[in-house]
């Protein structure tokens, strides 16, 4: 008993300590500070110098936090518990939330720098007059392989996947809206598709797929391309630009049967507590410099025309990553489809996960 | 007066009993009569009975029962040895400073240990073998879901052979038992409360083991916990979650009671 009450003492001294050490480093850190927001983004999603470069430029103090899907960040937002300040969902995920007014209007005359922004991304159906988002990056979903462990397959159609030669060779990203919108492509339905009878035969024509399937898992894609520990994966085009960063046998291919076009926009969301601190971060990221910093180091296509001046031309002219405005027409943008399809396209999802484990 | 202060000590407890324990159970029972829309309805229970659901939670069991299997046959044996150890203390820290290590890190390690470049597969290409795919398969699921539960099997086995009366043994001896009867009528039923509880220990928190499904398994594998998360988290649907939680729950009661003696057991034994 006694040793016991030694040990907690012991820990309660420690403990007091490091709180009085931690609380001493945050305050001379912050002491020019004109208050704190919180950044709530993908992983892997933001060049990190540049959270230090925003917080010295404006002595706002920057707290970041990361998320892995639309759907978890949502359900943080919803909840409430954190007062998040900018929020980067991608375009669906907008539409559904202005839907439920967990968003603030945002003050375009706050945002100078928002005509840096190529008015192609600007005033889509998703956020008429860009009320309440303004575009971050944008990119497609496509098929990322590696012609070193493959015998010269490419692929022009989604449908090489189902080649019998890729026996236990693909790798899917773990998202229902984006292999069922494979799925849905490879026989020529949209990705958008509410229709029960297609997303039915997308589910079967899956189930097809799964001898190839290797798994099924998250930004793990990434590493696991890197080391080339598999040959194919489907993926987000930044995910396949930060791959070929640094595995450069690999390459990146959106087939021809059409693929998803996407946006990740900034929201202020109704929990922020810093409106201004939101605004002025907005526009810290469109400054030209900045961005094209960021887009160099995450490897997502920026909006940022001025940007793309800056950045080296090999980037900005490959059209694997900047396809021209004829390729993206091609591709299709993801719809909110609400909570009882996106409902369907998980149940079809996990039926389609439970088939692989009988293989 | 005593007996006064005694219940009011007791205000702390069953207020976090309430709020945590009983009040989510409570919700959870509560949200699963909802569907997506916020309507009451028994769809979702009907839904549980149909085919996906029924063979998620079929294959849940399957290798749950699996996974326990394989940690009773490695830590039965290796608690038996660590009890005829001189150093009992030593050997058993160094068994439970591993659990000490965060779960996810060590999945992290595996993925490296099995990967297509990993060590396993950098030995076998040494031996002149073929690389094979480790990663992703069942044997892979299995091998570090066994590996993570072992500490907490070995714990309550190795406590009830230590509490072994070594005079019951010897009587067993000087009575002409055999080593394995020995085993068999004497140390196997008086430690099988330390294998009950081991069981618990490992059943049921396999049967909702969610990161390394993804991580090791590559979703290949689907656990009653994954499908959990995936209802909370993706699609939204706080109704089917519950559901399942539920099953899960009332699954949970039902292997507690099948495997629920262990006190009375180990009381009634070790007062011998």
């Amino acid at each position: 008993m006694k040793s016991l009450l030694q040990i907690t003492g012991v820990l309660l001294v420690a403990v007091a300590v490091l709180i009085y050490i931690n609380s001493q480093l945050t305050d001379t850190s912050s002491r020019a500070s004109s208050g704190t927001i919180t950044v709530f983004n993908w992983g892997e999603y933001i060049d990190p110098e540049l959270v230090t470069q925003f917080e010295e430029e404006t002595g706002i103090r920057v707290i970041y936090e990361t998320f892995d899907s639309n759907e978890a960040m949502l359900t943080k937002i919803q909840q409430g518990g954190t007062r998040y300040d900018i929020a980067v969902p991608s375009e669906y995920m907008i539409e559904k939330m202005k839907e439920e007014d967990l968003l603030l209007p945002i003050d375009q005359s706050k945002i100078p720098n928002l005509e840096n922004i190529d008015p192609y991304f600007l005033d889509l159906p998703f956020d008429p007059g860009n009320q309440y988002s303004i575009p971050y990056f944008w990119g497609t979903v496509g098929i990322a392989f590696n012609p070193t462990l493959l015998d010269g397959q490419t692929f022009e159609s989604w449908s090489d996947l189902w080649s019998p030669e890729l026996e236990q060779q693909v790798i899917l990203v773990d998202g229902a809206r984006e292999v069922m919108g494979m799925g849905l492509n490879t026989l020529g339905y949209s990705l958008n598709s509410t229709d029960e009878q297609e997303l039915r035969q997308a589910t079967d024509r899956l189930k097809e797929l799964g001898p190839n399937v290797k798994a099924i898992i998250g930004d793990e894609i990434v590493e696991t391309m890197r080391r080339g520990e598999a040959a194919i994966a489907l993926v987000w085009s930044g995910q396949a630009a930060d791959i070929m960063y640094v595995n450069e046998d690999i390459d990146y291919s959106v087939p021809q049967e059409g693929s998803n076009l996407w946006f990740d926009n900034m929201i202020i969301p109704k929990t922020a507590g810093n409106v201004e601190g939101a605004h002025a971060f907005i526009n810290f990221m469109l400054d030209a410099e900045i961005a094209a910093q960021n887009a160099d180091y995450v490897g997502y296509s920026t909006p940022n025309l001025p940007a793309l001046d800056l950045m080296d031309p090999e980037i900005t002219g490959d059209t694997r990553f900047y396809p021209t405005e004829d390729m993206r027409e091609e591709l299709e943008v993801y719809r909110n489809l609400g909570p009882v399809m996106l409902g369907k396209y998980n149940e079809y999802f996990l039926e389609f996960k439970m088939s692989m484990n009988r293989n | 007066m005593e007996t006064k202060s005694r219940t009011f000590l007791m205000v702390p407890y069953y207020l976090w009993m309430v709020l945590f324990v009983v009040a989510p159970i409570v919700l959870v029972g509560y949200y699963s009569f909802f569907d997506i829309q916020g309507n009451f309805t028994l769809e979702n229970y009907q839904n549980f009975f149909t085919g996906t659901y029924l063979s998620l939670t079929l294959s849940s069991f399957w290798y749950a029962f699996l996974i326990t299997v394989f940690t009773l046959l490695i830590a039965y044996p290796t608690a038996y040895w660590i009890t005829k150890t001189k150093q009992k203390q030593l050997w058993l820290l160094l068994i439970i400073i591993p659990s000490w290590i965060n779960l996810l890190l060590k999945t992290y390690a595996f993925i490296g240990i099995f990967g297509m470049n990993g060590s396993i597969n950098n030995f076998l290409s040494f031996l002149g073998l073929e690389r094979q795919q480790i990663l992703y398969t069942d044997f892979s699921f299995i091998f570090v879901s066994v590996y993570i539960f072992i500490p907490f099997m070995i714990l309550p086995i190795f406590n009830a052979l230590d509490k072994l009366n070594p005079a019951l043994l010897d009587a067993s001896r000087d009575l002409g038992a055999s080593q394995w009867v020995t085993f068999r009528k004497v140390i196997w039923p008086l430690a099988l409360g330390g294998v009950k509880a081991g069981i618990q220990a490992t059943f049921i928190p396999a049967l909702s083991l969610f990161m390394i499904t993804r991580l090791i398994a590559g979703n290949k594998v689907i656990t009653l916990g994954t499908a959990i998360e995936q209802q909370f988290l993706v699609t939204q649907n706080w109704g089917m979650g519950s559901t399942i939680a539920v099953f899960l729950i009332v699954f949970m009661v039902i292997i507690m009671v099948l495997t629920g003696d262990r006190e009375k057991g180990v009381n009634q034994r070790g007062n011998y």
